[in-house]
């Protein structure tokens, strides 16, 4: 359908767009004087925190706000035409067919009831009124553009017959069945695996070549933005608040919440003592709570009063910039090359004794077979031969995806399920078939956990200071109500929270709040062990920094053992001390920091390294994108774990890998591979990333 | 000697009238209501939404009715005035002997003010309704809070009986469990023992659950349960209350147990439903990893945040019961054949319904007004909880 | 899927035996049989000579082994009284027929009140219920249906908020307020629309539409049918609506309806193609699972209206304590009720692709 348009004006124009919610409360601003041009073929992203109004953006582009969202002011013009005042039926012809839409949930998006076939086949069957014979076709082509396997089987099947994976790709192939002139991309790979994101991310920059697509990509990942972006709109609280050439604002950033963005985030040059992290202080303004002046004024290290508060702060163009702009008065003030003030060196934790051991242990579970209880049972092999130990004081990471059994280890050390085989050795007790119920109280309490989900974590409908209090209760700290009120709001202090939010309810809290909570909560009576499981990789990144830290803290003080289990490896190359790489139930690697983020790496390690996206232009990666989708636990391949998706396969002699499960093998300084390969072949590896 | 019937109008006037204490009543609940709208959480919320408004209006002004039944009716409702069977509304006393005047609503065919039997069948029917609700509520939470934690084998038994008796066509059941034969056995006194004693264990795990780690305070609570439940569930359950305060009609038991039953299993099935979605919150697993007992996480983590679906529920099955006691009246198997209960007045009215409509309809209006008054009160706080 | 629908069976009629039994059970309590020996026999039987009566009868002994008997599992009873005559369950005319004669053999016993073999009065009441029952499904199913839609596919509009109200005051008037109310306008010779439309001569009988539904059992007409009809489906239609209005509205939302929307469909097509099949799954088990209490209706209709069908067989069986009438009308309902639920368990899993098993 793409006409004739001319390359040298932008295919997208937005233009001081303005956009409210009118709800109960009254007009709640979302997006305040927003613009930005996106040309042909060009990759915009559009990045920020939650709530900062991007994906209200690009709703705007597509005209799709719902019954309360409404364009106030401004223009969004596609093409040079205003979609702003266009009719239903225009804006009908155009969706679709000239731009198009992708989006976080693949699940969600595909009609669970309709064949993945006729989902595909509609688009040009609307727009081009192309019969179904010919829609079919140029579905099953368009399967195979987007590197399904068995394009024919897919477009037969029902999108709850395919993985998350490939369920994304028929939503991009749908995406591009009419070759839009843009495409719209609202953090598509968010609910993803990481080694599944990088394949959709090479797919996404591959197909927007090939079709010349110019690209609105919404994301809250800096890394992601610089890999797949050439121009990007950080945005901050409803406005854009600097716009650029994606590589010049990463490296030149001219306004301050970009700089203290970057600063709160893990980048593979920071150290937990040496240079940690610095958090942004304060929280997000909410909508009908915005500050006169700048936004992140309250915020800003550079802040001014009477200037930056006096009136609405216009975007301004950084000179010789590729057109840069920033919305900060003092932008030409700031230098930029100063070091942060704020930045304290920490003393490092020291380690001690052994205070968790395990040693071969096993958890298997059965299940039912199917819905209905039918078919035989089925064994879930959750955890094979997991043998570590941890020290008092020590971070130690447990790295994997999802179904790598990381959350089931955790399950069996809290004694939620008791082991199939093996031992845990606690301080100095077995707990391995010990469920919690039997546990005494003391054990109990010196294993906790924080949990990932800020909004699932707190009871809603029990107050701050209650939920504490009740731990307490339980592990019997405190001689009376009193006691325990006081240790409550020492608490409450001990993880940085206002001691009014005792008589708060969860729901008037923000995420990272939330989170405190959850820390305080677990620390209540006074752990040794804590099992942090994703606890901060659904908060936005400028509040992960300050709970981070916040758990450092504690740990330093308490001698805390942390087993962090995440899938992010730069939050873990940062905090911890030691890392065990997990797979399919496997603990394919485990070393010091150093040892597994330097060759020798178990080629999962190293698929997995070079999948996460580093917001970092000096960082150079090797591109490594494994193929296909992670087994299921019920069903894993024989022989190696990883042989499906290997890439160092052809070089073990004999299929050994296809037949045989690969020995744990300890190299130089106790790190572990579990890897058929050579010692010769494990040291010429090369490092996956390379510092400029 | 005046016989001339009431005007339209004039009938309208009078009941008005007669209802006077009501709308003061409900005036004063809305001033109350407006005035601290922002404190009141979900009722405040209430205030919002106009369905909402209305379908409490039309509950209160039952609710009201009920409580100033002896002051709003003009007769006595069960006694007979005069002999002309089914005088239309409005038609003036022959011999009033200085009481109301006139039949406002007409009269039944046995000369029955059906005004009268219309306020005071309000009464019964907001008395027995909510009791029986909330009963059925105590057990339908009970045994689903386990049933839907657990799962499993339980869940099998539990879910499998309660398909059970939810198979049952309501009116055979009905037929089968309120007949004077079955008064002769023990099973309605088995059936109560049964069905009255999820209360008692209900408040007792509540408060065990909650406050083992300060026995002085749990000792309070779980002993002034066991003596207040105890003893009415002598008295109701069994007749045996030493004071003789609870007690209920051999009837009246047998109705109210019936009712319970049949609504029980689908209380159990939504909560059921509902604590299968919860459980696996991360606060139920951050009870779990503290050593929390299960019954703690049913009633306290997971209890109190199923509470907005439950709630909508209440309403809708207090209308529900308030519809099946109508039916127990429709065919004669209600509380007693003298009640004025508006079940039994609609089966009264029915036979000569072609002839004389009144007998019948005023019940019929006043029960569908009440049903749907807590329909639309419960579609009003559904619609305000989901907002935020 | 073949292992799920023998053991959807296997519940079936374990559910099928258990009600049976609970039914058995609570019409042949001592108080039920007492009182059927004294309507049988002599209302001035002694205590003693009632008991008798019974054991002869062959309602003595254990209630499971009744039970048994009863469904034809046991052989039945058999006795020769004092007289020297030969009585039992499998006896007609003095003769020992066959060992087993329970319903499984086809066997369901004597009405009392009716006179005639249980089985054959059912089947007969049941085929005028089927009437009924069609017709209100016709109305009903298709109403409830198109109002639920119109409502839940645009949330919040007017057209939602006037159905919506309409379907939440069908669902608070039970059928023996909706008949009345009905009758009252439409069939009384004194009040409501009747009286005006004869006295302007539109029509010639008394009333506009008949009060009683008992000309309907040799001949349906639309004027003797409508009321009993509209009174069942006026509840169920404000209850399935209900249902398709909130399945609707939560489809609306979805992700994929957005999808649809962005493809550039016509809103027609998102409604009709993506929405509605997707709308249609959680009512579809409603409708079924709303049988049982489509027969509290069909009883309440024909007791009301005097049609002499199934309903009004049960309360006649309940009334008049005619034991084996009312175990037959159980065992109809609790089958009924039965296949309907398997019918929907099956639709739901035919209508749901997620569900469906490889």
């Amino acid at each position: 359908m793409s006409d004739n348009w001319d390359a040298s004006k932008p295919i997208l124009q937005i233009e001081n767009l303005s956009i409210s919610f009118f709800t109960r409360l009254g007009e709640i601003p979302a997006v305040m004087d927003f613009s930005c041009n996106v040309m042909a073929g060009e990759a915009m992203g559009l990045v920020g925190e939650s709530g900062c109004g991007k994906s209200t953006v690009a709703l705007a582009v597509m005209r799709d706000l719902g019954k309360n969202g409404r364009i106030v002011g401004g223009s969004i013009k596609f093409k040079g035409r205003d979609l702003t005042n266009m009719s239903q039926e225009e804006l009908r012809h155009l969706r679709g067919s000239e731009m198009a839409m992708i989006y976080q949930e693949p699940m969600a998006s595909l009609n669970p009831a309709m064949k993945i076939g006729a989902q595909l086949a509609e688009v040009p069957m609307i727009h081009q009124g192309m019969g179904k014979t010919d829609a079919w076709a140029l579905a099953r082509q368009i399967v195979a553009d987007v590197r399904l396997p068995d394009p024919d089987r897919i477009l037969n099947a029902y999108p709850h017959q395919l993985s998350g994976g490939q369920q994304q790709r028929i939503v991009i192939a749908m995406a591009l069945m009419s070759k839009p002139a843009l495409l719209i991309l609202d953090e598509p790979t968010t609910a993803l695996d990481v080694t599944v994101e990088a394949g959709i991310v090479d797919l996404v920059k591959d197909l927007g070549t090939k079709y010349g697509t110019s690209m609105l990509f919404i994301s809250h990942n800096l890394g992601l933005i610089l890999d797949v972006c050439d121009r990007l709109c950080v945005m901050y609280s409803g406005e854009a608040v600097e716009t650029g050439n994606v590589r010049e604002v990463f490296s030149t950033m001219r306004h301050p919440y970009t700089q203290a963005l970057f600063r709160s985030i893990p980048l593979p040059s920071a150290d937990k003592n040496a240079s940690p992290l610095i958090a942004i202080p304060g929280n997000f303004p909410l909508p009908h709570e915005r500050p006169n002046g700048c936004n992140f004024g309250p915020r800003c290290d550079y802040f001014e009063k009477g200037r930056c508060n006096a009136q609405d702060i216009p975007m301004s163009a950084v000179p010789n910039g590729d057109r840069h702009a920033s919305r900060c008065l003092k932008w030409s003030e700031i230098d930029w090359a100063a070091p942060p003030a704020l930045r304290t060196q920490k003393p490092k934790t020291p380690i001690g004794p052994v205070v968790l051991k395990m040693e071969d242990l096993k958890k298997y579970y059965s299940t039912g077979g199917g819905a209905f209880g039918g078919g035989a049972k089925k064994v879930v092999k959750a955890n094979e031969t997991l043998s570590f130990e941890a020290h008092e004081g020590e971070t130690l990471a447990i790295v994997g995806e999802s179904g790598c059994g990381k959350s089931t280890f955790a399950k069996v050390l809290m004694g939620l399920e008791t082991a199939t085989s093996g031992s845990i050795m606690l301080f100095d007790e077995r707990v391995q078939s010990t469920p919690i119920q039997k546990r005494n109280t003391d054990t109990v309490s010196s294993v906790q956990m924080v949990f990932q989900n800020p909004f699932d974590t707190l009871n809603p409908s029990m107050s701050v200071g209650r939920q504490i209090i009740r731990a307490l209760e339980v592990f019997k700290i405190g001689a009376d109500d009193a006691a325990r009120e006081a240790r409550m709001l020492d608490l409450l202090d001990l993880v940085k929270l206002p001691r009014a939010f005792a008589n708060r309810m969860p729901r008037q809290l923000s995420g990272g709040q939330k989170q405190r909570v959850g820390i305080a909560r677990a620390f209540a009576g006074g752990a040794k062990v804590v099992v942090a499981d994703e606890p901060v990789s659904a908060l936005d990144v400028s509040v992960q920094a300050a709970v981070t830290d916040l758990l450092m803290d504690i740990q330093r003080e308490n001698k805390t053992t942390l087993l962090f289990i995440s899938h992010d490896l730069s939050i873990v190359r940062y905090l911890s001390d030691r890392v065990m790489v997990m797979y399919l139930g496997h603990v394919v690697e485990m070393g010091t920091t150093d040892q597994v983020f330097q060759p020798p790496y178990h080629p999962y390690t190293e698929a997995l390294l070079s999948a996460v996206p580093i917001a970092d232009p000096k960082v150079t990666r090797k591109r490594i994108v494994l193929q296909g989708d992670i087994p299921s636990a019920v069903n894993p391949p024989p022989g190696c774990p990883f042989q499906t998706r290997c890439r160092w396969k052809t070089q073990v002699a004999g299929g050994l890998c296809d037949t045989q499960m690969p020995p744990l093998r300890t190299l130089a300084g106790g790190h572990q591979i579990k890897c058929h390969l050579d010692d010769k072949i494990l040291a010429e590896m090369e490092p996956v990333i390379k510092m400029a | 000697m005046e016989n001339e019937l009431l005007s339209w109008g004039q009938i309208f006037a009078s009941a008005m009238w007669q209802f006077t204490p009501v709308w003061g009543a409900l005036a004063l609940t809305f001033a109350v209501l407006i005035v601290l709208k922002n404190r009141l959480g979900l009722l405040g919320k209430l205030m919002d939404s106009p369905v909402g408004i209305f379908g409490l209006g039309i509950v209160l002004f039952w609710v009201f009715t009920a409580i100033f039944a002896d002051f709003i009716i003009t007769m006595d409702p069960i006694a007979q005035f005069g002999r002309v069977k089914n005088p239309p509304p409005g038609t003036p006393l022959v011999d009033p002997a200085g009481g109301y005047e006139y039949f406002l609503f007409g009269a039944d065919h046995l000369a029955r003010d059906v005004f009268s039997r219309m306020v005071m069948g309000a009464r019964s029917v907001l008395i027995i309704a909510p009791a029986a609700t909330a009963f059925a509520f105590m057990v339908g939470v009970t045994l689903g809070l386990p049933a839907g934690y657990y799962g499993g084998k339980l869940d099998t038994a539990l879910s499998f009986i309660a398909n059970l008796v939810l198979a049952f066509p309501v009116i055979l059941l009905f037929y089968l469990l309120v007949t004077p034969e079955i008064r002769l056995t023990a099973i309605p006194t088995a059936l109560a023992a049964t069905l009255f004693l999820f209360p008692i264990i209900f408040f007792v795990t509540l408060f065990q659950t909650r406050f083992y780690t300060n026995p002085s305070k749990r000792n309070l609570y779980v002993g002034i349960t066991l003596v207040i439940g105890l003893w009415a569930y002598a008295g109701l359950a069994f007749n045996a209350d030493p004071l003789g305060i609870w007690s209920m009609e051999p009837n009246l038991l047998n109705v109210f147990v019936s009712v319970v039953f049949v609504n029980a299993p689908t209380v159990f099935r939504i909560v059921r439903g509902i604590v299968m979605d919860l459980k696996s919150r991360d606060y139920v697993a951050a009870g779990q990893t503290r050593g929390e007992g299960a019954w703690y996480i049913m009633l306290w983590e997971i209890l109190p945040n199923a509470r907005g679906p439950l709630i909508v529920d209440f309403c809708l099955r207090i209308g529900y019961t308030t519809i099946l006691l109508g039916t127990l009246g429709f065919f004669g198997l209600g509380v007693s054949p003298e009640s004025p209960d508006w079940g039994s007045t609609i089966d009264d009215g029915r036979k000569l319904l072609t002839l004389f409509v009144h007998p019948a309809l005023v019940p019929a209006l006043a029960l569908m007004s009440l049903v749907l008054g807590l329909n639309l009160l419960a579609d009003g706080l559904r619609e305000e909880s989901l907002k935020d | 899927m073949l292992l799920f629908v023998i053991k959807r069976f296997g519940v079936m009629v374990l559910t099928a035996l258990a009600l049976t039994f609970v039914v058995f059970y609570l019409t042949n309590l001592p108080p039920n049989l007492e009182k059927l020996a004294r309507t049988e026999g002599s209302v001035r039987m002694t205590d003693q000579a009632v008991a008798d009566w019974i054991v002869q009868n062959g309602h003595g002994g254990s209630v499971f082994g009744r039970y048994a008997e009863w469904l034809g599992v046991a052989p039945g009873w058999a006795l020769t009284d004092e007289k020297g005559v030969l009585r039992g369950r499998c006896v007609t005319n003095q003769v020992q027929t066959a060992t087993y004669c329970g319903v499984l053999q086809g066997n369901w016993g004597t009405s009392t009140v009716f006179k005639k073999p249980v089985l054959d009065s059912v089947i007969e009441k049941l085929g005028q219920t089927a009437y009924l029952m069609a017709a209100v499904m016709l109305v009903m199913v298709p109403t409830s249906l198109l109002i639920g839609v119109m409502s839940g596919m645009r949330e919040g509009s007017k057209t939602d908020r006037v159905l919506s109200f309409f379907s939440i005051a069908t669902t608070a008037t039970p059928e023996y307020v909706s008949g009345v109310v009905l009758v009252a306008i439409f069939a009384s010779a004194t009040t409501g629309l009747s009286p005006i439309l004869a006295e302007w001569g539109w029509i010639d009988r008394k009333t506009l539409f008949l009060g009683t539904a008992t000309s309907a059992q040799d001949n349906i007409t639309f004027w003797n049918f409508t009321l009993p009809v509209m009174t069942i489906a006026t509840y169920g239609i404000g209850y399935i609506a209900r249902m398709t209005r909130a399945s609707m509205a939560e489809v609306m939302t979805a992700q994929y309806i957005r999808t649809a929307r962005l493809k550039g469909a016509t809103f027609r097509s998102v409604v009709l193609k993506h929405a509605l099949r997707n709308a249609l799954i959680a009512p579809f088990t409603v409708i079924m699972l709303q049988f049982p209490w489509l027969l509290n209706g069909v009883v309440i209709v024909e007791t009301l209206f005097n049609y002499k069908g199934f309903g009004w067989t049960l309360v006649q069986a309940a009334g008049n304590n005619d034991i084996d009438l009312l175990l037959g009308c159980a065992v109809v309902a609790v089958f009924v009720v039965l296949v309907t639920q398997l019918i929907s368990d099956i639709g739901y899993v035919f209508l749901n692709p997620r569900i469906r098993l490889a």
